[in-house]
């Protein structure tokens, strides 16, 4: 069962950013991609639990602030070590000028 | 000034220390960050390919010049300056390629630092994976006692193995030993503690390769009666040439708190020449480095900048960082739990450690 939740409005994050929304004790990270697109994982690194929102997105990679992990955060892949363990992602969908995200 | 764990120190990764560590929050701490602005940031930790393929061109160039005049001049006593300069390149500025390498900062893509990482580490003798995941961990827990797999001079102070270090001897003695282990397929306790189970399979096959390489070489050295291939490649020139990265290696941390939560306490930042620079690729921001390791080293000089209100006063030169670290290192001899204090700004206080 899909549990949408407002997580930013549209243009909040710069083209190829990161934002961290934090909800219900949880952390995510809401990505805007190059090309525009809108894409959501969780907040934190499977490596050692570092805010993602603080790296650096390149295309479509999220680079860990802390150790370099990256992640491709359309799919949650981990592109190499220390990331060996995937990202979950989160569905998507743009509603009224928000970025509505899947917290289920 | 430490949150310093009971005596003796321990610097295993499984003993006192480190439950100490666990226990105390010490460990995957929340460290202090200087507010530098998110938009800032991203300038800053943009990576771009240009200079580093301009940097390893040089250098790249250096060990051709050197080497080509070291072989040119070998037997002749004229060699020796040329071999000297190459082991430096050989010994010394493979630890910085090594590092920002292994970073993935160097370059943007990927392939070039994965390709520069993997020859550093060969030159200086570090094994890729094992590394990688010891400098992680060197992030995550900097100078943690019981957490930390590179602390450079524990306490208290053995002063031979600080002299040893400047020729490689512990360094290399080290690293034959870890290679030769793991081309057994086994890991030391303190190294299962970091690296992960699904990695380990490439430790062991890296390693035996590289045994394979140094055999080889061994062997065609005694095939051809002559000690030249050995001059070049292999643990000689990383030990004769290892001096330098001692010398820029040891400002990093040595003298400075352990188990604190603070990179601007346990780190020096430390003004030096441009040619150090270029060997030592930027690492002399050492405090910049290690709060934001993800900015590249030709960046560490713009982010220096926007942290100094945050950070102490850097050091001038090489000189005053020694002047601190040698009476420092020689008491910590005696009073390992004694160190230095480094002044932080009153208005930006140091991160505390949790309670006891």
């Amino acid at each position: 069962m899909p549990n949408w939740i407002a997580a930013c409005s549209l243009g909040e994050i710069a083209p190829e950013d990161v934002m961290r929304f934090d909800h219900g004790g949880r952390s995510f990270a809401i990505y805007r991609s190059p090309d525009d697109e809108y894409y959501a994982t969780d907040g934190l690194c499977t490596h050692e639990r570092v805010h993602l929102a603080d790296g650096l997105v390149m295309d479509h990679v999220i680079e860990c602030p802390k150790h370099n992990g990256r992640f491709d955060y359309r799919t949650g892949e981990a592109k190499g070590a220390p990331a060996c363990v995937n990202l979950k992602v989160h569905a998507v969908k743009i509603e009224a000028g928000k970025v509505m995200i899947d917290v289920g | 000034m430490d949150n310093a764990p009971p005596a003796p120190h321990d610097y295993s990764l499984t003993g006192p220390s480190s439950r100490y560590a666990l226990e105390h929050g010490l460990a995957n701490a929340e460290w202090y960050r200087a507010p530098i602005p998110r938009a800032r940031m991203k300038e800053l930790m943009k990576r771009s390919d240009g200079p580093a393929i301009r940097d390893t061109i040089i250098w790249i160039a250096a060990f051709l010049v050197t080497g080509g005049l070291a072989f040119h001049f070998w037997p002749t006593a004229w060699s020796i300056p040329f071999f000297l300069a190459y082991g430096v390149l050989y010994g010394s500025s493979s630890d910085s390629r090594w590092h920002e390498c292994g970073h993935g900062t160097a370059f943007r893509t990927a392939w070039m630092n994965d390709v520069v990482y993997n020859i550093a580490c060969f030159m200086i003798m570090r094994e890729p994976t094992v590394w990688r995941w010891s400098h992680a961990r060197h992030h995550t827990d900097t100078i943690i006692v019981g957490r930390d797999p590179e602390v450079a001079v524990m306490r208290p102070t053995v002063v031979l193995r600080v002299i040893l270090m400047f020729l490689g001897v512990p360094q290399v003695w080290g690293a034959i030993k870890s290679m030769v282990r793991h081309a057994m397929g086994r890991l030391s306790p303190d190294e299962a503690d970091y690296i992960p189970e699904m990695e380990r399979a490439k430790v062991y096959r890296t390693a035996r390769i590289w045994l394979a390489i140094h055999l080889a070489i061994i062997a065609v050295s005694i095939y051809a009666g002559t000690i030249l291939p050995m001059l070049f490649v292999g643990p000689l020139p990383t030990m004769y040439g290892a001096w330098l990265h001692i010398v820029t290696g040891l400002t990093q941390h040595a003298g400075l708190p352990e188990n604190v939560l603070d990179h601007r306490l346990n780190c020096r930042t430390v003004y030096m020449n441009p040619v150090m620079r270029f060997l030592y690729w930027n690492m002399n921001y050492h405090i910049e480095h290690h709060m934001f390791p993800m900015v590249p080293y030709h960046r560490l000089p713009e982010l220096h900048e926007a942290m100094k209100p945050y950070c102490p006063p850097p050091y001038p030169s090489t000189f005053a960082a020694y002047a601190e670290i040698i009476p420092a290192i020689i008491r910590q001899i005696r009073e390992p739990g004694w160190s230095i204090a480094r002044p932080i700004p009153r208005e930006y206080p140091a991160q505390a450690v949790p309670a006891e």
